[in-house]
C-alpha cells in the first residue's frame, strides 16, 4: 500500500556545507547535487524528470490514451463496491491471509514479470510517498505523472484486470469489474477533469456489458468503453449486438485493451516471459480484429468507433496484408465486405505505446499504411515497464509537425471530443527537445 | 572542459556509485577499487536518469558440452541497469550486450588526492 505522509521536499540531496560543494580549478563556483538512486520508493517527479525537461521544450496538446491506475493498491475500496454482501465478504476474507492478496481476483503474481525481477522498479509498485488529506493517493500519482511528461488528458485503464476476462467465473467479472467502475468514476474522475476513463465492460456477459454502457453513459470523464482483450469470447457472436448498438448510440468509441496471459495453452510453449510478453500483447487482438473484420462488423455499425490498445504497432500492417490476400480469394466466406479488410483497418484508430521503432523504415512504412497522421494516438502506458514517452512521436525523423500534432493530442481530442486548454491552442511551437533518438 | 571537483573518492564504497548533477551535466561516477569511471546520466534509448538505476551481475546461460541448457547463473560482468526500461550496460564498456552501438556516453573523470574531478564542457 501507499504510504501517505505529509508532504516533503522535492527529494534532490543538495551536497551541504564546505567540503563538498563542487568547484571549478578550485574555486567554489559550481553547483554539485547528489541525484539519489531510483527504487520503488522514488517519487515519480524524480523518475521522470528527464522527461519533464522534454515537457518544457514544446507547447503540444498531448492526449495520452492510455496509462494505467494499480487497483489492487486501493483493493478494499473495490470490494467496498461490489453489490453483493456475499462477494464482499468473500473478498475481504483474503485480508487476514498472509501478504493480503486481491481477493477474488484471477491474477497469478508469480507470473508478473514485468518489472524484469527488480531492475524497473516503478512497475514493481510506486510506493512512494504522498500527502494525506482529500486529493485520492492514485489522483496525485496520475498528476505527477501528467505533469512530469507534460501531458494534458490521461486516460487510465486497470492493470491486473487486464487478464479479468480469464476469470472462470462469469459472475465475477461483473461484480469486479462494476466495482472498478463505481471506484473510478466516484473516487478518480471527479477530482481532475484532466483524468478520463474508458469504462471497463464484462465482456463475458453481454447483457451486464449493454447496462454498464447505459449506466455511464453521461458520466463526466467517461469518454468511452473498453473489453479487456485477453479472453476467448468471438467478438463476432450475435449476443454482442446489443452491446455495439448501445455503444454507437453513445457517439463515444470502443476499445480493444490487450494484455497477456501465460496461462493460454499456446504460451505455455513459451519459456521465458519475453517470448511469452512479446506474442501475447498481440495475440488476442489479432484475433479479435479478425473476426471483426471478417464477419462485417464495421458494415452493421458504421458509426462505431474503434480503437486497439497496446499491441504496438507492427501487427497492423501484417494483418492487413494477410487478411487482404487471403480475403482476394476468399470473399465468399465474408460476403459482408464491401472493400478490402485492410480499407476497414485504416479506418480503426490505434494507440501507439508499445511503439516498435528499431528498423525506422518500417515504422515509417506502417505509420503510412494505419493513416497515423489521422488514426494514431499517443500513449505512454506509464506506470507499466514498456511505457513510451511523448519523445517516442516527436523524435521521428519522417514526421511533420502537423503529424506529430495529431498523433500527440489533436487526433484524440477529436475522436474523444475533449476541450483544447487555450494554452494549447497556439498553432506555432518552440522547436521539441533534440532528446537522443529512441533506438527500439 | 573544466574539471570540477564532485566528492571525494572515500565518500564512495568499492562496488558502489553516485550520481551527480552539476549545472549542465548529470554524471554517474562507478567506483572499482581505486579506480572510478564515468557516464552521462543519459540513457541512449530514451533519455532515462541510467546511472540511478541499479547494478546487477550479467545473467548467463550454461550450455553443456552436446548444447543443451543447463540453467542460468550470474557472471563477472556488472552491468548498470537504466530504471526507465531496463536497458543494462556493462560498466566496464558502457555498451549494451546486445549491441554494442548502444553504448553509454563516457565523462572524463580523474582522482587526485583523494578528491574526484569530472571534465566539464566550459
Amino acid at each position: 500500500m501507499l504510504k501517505r505522509v505529509p508532504r516533503t521536499g522535492n527529494g534532490r540531496n543538495k551536497i551541504p556545507a564546505a567540503g563538498r560543494n563542487g568547484s571549478k580549478n578550485g574555486k567554489n563556483t559550481a553547483r554539485v547535487a547528489v541525484l539519489p538512486k531510483i527504487n520503488n520508493l522514488t517519487d515519480t517527479r524524480h523518475i521522470l524528470a528527464h522527461a519533464a525537461k522534454d515537457a518544457k521544450a514544446h507547447d503540444y496538446l498531448i492526449v495520452d490514451v492510455d496509462a494505467h491506475v494499480t487497483e489492487t493498491a486501493f483493493w478494499s475500496e473495490i470490494v467496498d463496491r461490489m453489490d453483493s454482501d456475499v462477494y464482499r465478504q468473500m473478498a475481504r476474507a483474503f485480508k487476514e491471509r498472509g501478504g493480503s492478496p486481491p481477493g477474488l481476483l484471477n491474477a497469478t503474481p508469480g507470473f508478473l514479470h514485468q518489472d524484469v525481477f527488480g531492475r524497473i522498479p516503478h512497475q514493481q509498485r510506486l510506493g512512494e510517498p504522498v500527502p494525506g488529506g482529500r486529493t485520492h493517493a492514485q489522483v496525485t500519482l496520475v498528476r505527477r505523472a501528467m505533469d512530469s511528461m507534460g501531458i494534458d488528458y490521461m486516460v487510465v485503464f486497470p492493470t491486473p484486470m487486464l487478464v479479468l476476462g480469464m476469470h472462470p467465473q462469469i459472475e465475477m467479472e461483473v461484480t469486479i469489474g462494476n466495482a472498478f467502475n463505481k471506484w473510478l468514476t466516484e473516487e478518480i474522475l471527479p477530482q481532475d477533469r484532466r483524468i478520463k476513463a474508458m469504462l471497463y465492460l464484462p465482456f463475458n456477459h453481454p447483457e451486464e456489458s449493454v447496462k454498464a454502457v447505459e449506466r455511464y453513459a453521461d458520466t463526466p470523464g467517461v469518454i468511452g468503453y473498453s473489453v479487456t482483450s485477453t479472453r476467448y469470447r468471438a467478438v463476432n457472436h450475435d449476443s454482442y449486438m446489443p452491446l455495439y448498438s448501445a455503444i454507437q448510440a453513445t457517439g463515444k468509441p470502443l476499445a480493444f485493451h490487450s494484455g497477456f496471459h501465460w496461462g493460454d495453452q499456446s504460451m505455455q510453449q513459451c519459456n521465458r516471459f519475453i517470448s511469452m510478453h512479446s506474442i501475447s500483447f498481440v495475440y488476442f487482438n489479432m484475433i479479435h480484429l479478425t473476426n471483426w473484420i471478417i464477419n462485417g462488423l464495421p458494415e452493421r455499425f458504421p458509426k462505431l468507433k474503434v480503437l486497439w490498445i497496446e499491441s504496438g504497432l507492427a501487427w497492423v500492417p501484417f494483418m492487413m496484408q494477410r487478411l487482404d490476400s487471403e480475403y482476394m480469394m476468399r470473399s465468399s466466406e465474408a460476403p459482408l465486405l464491401k472493400r478490402r479488410p485492410s480499407e476497414y483497418i485504416a479506418d480503426m484508430y490505434f494507440t501507439s505505446q508499445p511503439l516498435e521503432r528499431s528498423n525506422m523504415q518500417l515504422t515509417e512504412a506502417t505509420f503510412d499504411a494505419i493513416k497515423a497522421k489521422t488514426q494514431l494516438l499517443f500513449a505512454s502506458d506509464w506506470p507499466h515497464w514498456d511505457f513510451d514517452l511523448p519523445s517516442s512521436i516527436t523524435t521521428l525523423p519522417f514526421l511533420d509537425e502537423e503529424a506529430k500534432r495529431n498523433i500527440l493530442g489533436l487526433n484524440a481530442a477529436r475522436l474523444f471530443n475533449l476541450e483544447i486548454p487555450k494554452h494549447k491552442l497556439i498553432k506555432s511551437s518552440r522547436e521539441p527537445a533534440s532528446r537522443v533518438a529512441v533506438t527500439a | 572542459m573544466q574539471e570540477v571537483a564532485v566528492g571525494k573518492l572515500s565518500d564512495i564504497a568499492d562496488g558502489d556509485y553516485r550520481v551527480f548533477a552539476l549545472d549542465n551535466l548529470e554524471v554517474g561516477i562507478f567506483r572499482t577499487g581505486s579506480k572510478v569511471l564515468a557516464y552521462e546520466n543519459i540513457c541512449p534509448h530514451a533519455g532515462g536518469p541510467v546511472c540511478q538505476g541499479k547494478i546487477f551481475h550479467q545473467v548467463e546461460e550454461i550450455i553443456t558440452s552436446d548444447k543443451k541448457s543447463a540453467g542460468l547463473r550470474f557472471g563477472k560482468q556488472r552491468h548498470i541497469v537504466c530504471p526507465w526500461h531496463g536497458y543494462e550496460f556493462d560498466l566496464a564498456t558502457g555498451c549494451h550486450p546486445g549491441d554494442a552501438s548502444v553504448r553509454l556516453t563516457p565523462v572524463p573523470v580523474a582522482v587526485r588526492d583523494g578528491k574526484i574531478y569530472v571534465s566539464v564542457p566550459d
